[in-house]
């Protein structure tokens, strides 16, 4: 384990208790909502904020925990931040060459590794540039070589593509992903848009006021969220209940025929492709049919994404045609239809 | 972009505005009006008149340079650090602004004078006497004006984004490599606003310079200190000097707005 973090902080309401271990070349993603904890676990693992409790090891050597602390400066890593906050008064190539200055290597060198780094992420020729010069994609491209070229041993990555406009993160992900694939120490990405995880890394952790609440693997925890804000993330409706047989019993009332034989408490999750709406009762090969009433629908890509209440809960994408030939508008009443086959169930 | 009607101005507030410009304007005015023109060249290289124009400028300038070697560190603490009390220390640094110069050069007179607390002892142990001497002219212009580099630096420090320190900090810099690498060169433009500052209130410096340091020629005697003396004598020499600090004045101003003030406020 290349990095190992137990970390309890209390800043203001938020108390922050996450443990966190990513191995040489992994990337882990830390997912969770604004105010969950994220950033300040970054800051924990970067120095600039001191843990109350707990132990951050990188490669077996103790940066923080007991009396022991060392300051942001001593430890090996770099750190791109949201807005990729390059020196406004130093060139791009200063920018990029600043670390290697600070610890020593002679301007020449410096130099050279910084120009060779701005040709890594495609801003051959730019270094001579102003950063207020460049364009947000280009700006984060800088940032990220200058957190490259002194060879951390950890890479702490805050938001990094969410201040970006889509297209531009489109491109800069694809090519972070590539570094990310070339770099040899640990690295943690705070993100709170579940594609940053899902092509990024290799693990995840979703953080929930302060606590870890899902761990594993990008497509794990895709597909079978634990709490309403993953499965919200990740678009699937959430289930709680109690299985009994082929049936779920939900927490919130009502029930879900599933095709497995499931027992105690489980997890019902539901694609939105997968809900069928009609204006009346349908008969016929549906297990589970729903009295629903629509309570709001946002256009989705070339689908309309209808939010459902009722005895259960459900998030439904239907076609545009259907949805204007269906003539629904919000507070409608309609019947939501599941097959039973495309229920996913899993233990709680 | 301007509202329609912003124009009209209301009578009620263009009186009033109208009364304060013709305030503020007019004795500058008189002394353009006022000032003996035929006889200015002569007037402007009388003996005293170059020796306190240079000691104001060569003090000024000594006591804006002290400002900045001891405020900028003091702005940094005030704007950055977590020491306990700064809010006090803030209210303290501050205090100079408000008072009187008389009783600034009062208190210096006590404190750094022959018989006073430090200068007793400097007296004693080294034969050093502070009072009535130019070293005397740049204390007490420090005194006066350095608040207001604090002032201006700490606001500075205020407004840039402490998150580019952070970055420092990511990037191997210490405190100290930060504050110099980082921190100086983006707060540059709110230190050399407080520097001119500065260095226009020591020139006009009068209440704590007489004082502390006296009125005599050569030594201590700066302009505001030699146009007092002047009005007494030879009201002519007054204004002529009078005339000279104005022009240095209005340059400070047109420095301020179209180097640092106009950029930091477009």
């Amino acid at each position: 384990m290349s990095l190992s973090a137990q970390v309890a902080v209390q800043r203001g309401s938020l108390a922050l208790d996450v443990d966190v271990d990513v191995a040489d070349g992994e990337v882990l993603a830390v997912l969770g909502p604004n105010g969950a904890g994220k950033s300040t676990l970054l800051r924990v693992l970067a120095g600039l904020l001191r843990a109350d409790a707990g132990r951050v090891t990188v490669d077996g050597e103790v940066w923080d925990g007991g009396n022991a602390f060392l300051p942001p400066h001593r430890r090996r890593l770099g750190m791109v931040f949201q807005d990729a906050l390059l020196f406004p008064h130093l060139t791009v190539a200063d920018n990029v060459a600043f670390g290697l200055r600070t610890r020593g290597e002679r301007r020449t060198a410096a130099r050279a590794a910084a120009d060779g780094w701005l040709t890594r992420v495609g801003l051959d020729g730019l270094g001579g540039r102003r950063p207020a010069e460049l364009s947000g994609g280009q700006a984060q491209r800088a940032a990220l070589a200058r957190a490259l070229v002194g060879e951390p041993a950890l890479l702490l990555l805050d938001e990094p593509l969410s201040a970006l406009d889509a297209r531009t993160r489109l491109t800069v992900r694809a090519e972070l992903r590539r570094h990310l694939a070339d770099f040899g120490g640990s690295a943690v990405l705070v993100t709170h848009d579940p594609v940053d995880a899902m092509a990024l890394a290799d693990s995840v952790v979703v953080v929930e006021e302060g606590r870890v609440v899902q761990a594993g693997t990008p497509t794990e925890v895709g597909r079978r969220p634990r709490t309403d804000y993953v499965a919200r993330l990740v678009g699937l409706s959430l289930l709680p209940g109690t299985g009994a047989g082929r049936t779920v019993r939900l927490d919130g009332g009502g029930e879900v025929a599933v095709a497995e034989e499931v027992s105690g408490p489980v997890f019902a999750a539901v694609r939105p492709e997968s809900v069928a709406l009609y204006l009346a009762r349908p008969e016929g090969s549906p297990r589970n049919v729903w009295p629903s009433r629509l309570a709001g629908a946002v256009p989705h890509g070339t689908t309309v994404r209808c939010e459902l209440i009722g005895a259960v809960p459900l998030v439904a994408d239907v076609t545009a045609t259907a949805f204007a030939e269906l003539g629904l508008a919000p507070g409608a009443e309609v019947w939501a239809a599941v097959k039973a086959s495309e229920v996913a169930v899993y233990a709680r | 972009m301007r509202r329609p009607g912003t124009a009209r101005v209301p009578v009620p507030l263009a009186v009033p505005a109208a009364l304060a410009v013709a305030f503020l304007v007019l004795p500058l005015v008189g002394l353009l009006v006022r000032a003996p023109w035929s006889s200015l060249g002569e007037q402007l290289t009388a003996p005293g008149v170059g020796q306190a124009l240079r000691l104001s400028l060569l003090s000024a300038t000594a006591a804006t340079a002290v400002s900045l070697v001891l405020g900028v560190p003091l702005a940094w603490v005030l704007a950055r650090s977590r020491i306990r009390g700064r809010t006090v220390l803030r209210a303290l640094v501050t205090v100079p602004l408000v008072l009187p110069p008389v009783v600034g050069g009062v208190a210096l007179f006590l404190v750094l004078g022959r018989q006073g607390i430090v200068g007793s002892w400097l007296d004693d142990a080294f034969g050093i006497t502070i009072p009535f001497t130019t070293a005397a002219v740049v204390i007490a212009q420090t005194f006066v004006a350095m608040p207001f580099l604090v002032v201006s630096v700490e606001g500075a420090l205020r407004a840039a984004d402490a998150r580019f320190e952070d970055v420092a900090a990511t990037l191997g810099a210490d405190r100290w490599t930060t504050f110099r690498r980082v921190t100086l060169p983006m707060v540059a433009p709110g230190v050399a606003a407080g520097a001119v500052l500065c260095w226009a209130r020591a020139l006009g410096e009068f209440g704590a310079t007489i004082t502390f340091a006296g009125n005599f020629p050569g030594t201590t005697q700066t302009m505001p200190t030699a146009v007092y003396l002047a009005l007494q004598s030879e009201p002519e020499a007054a204004v002529v000097l009078s005339l000279v600090l104005l022009a240095v004045s209005l340059a400070t101003l047109l420095l301020l707005r179209d180097r640092w003030l106009g950029r930091a406020t477009p």
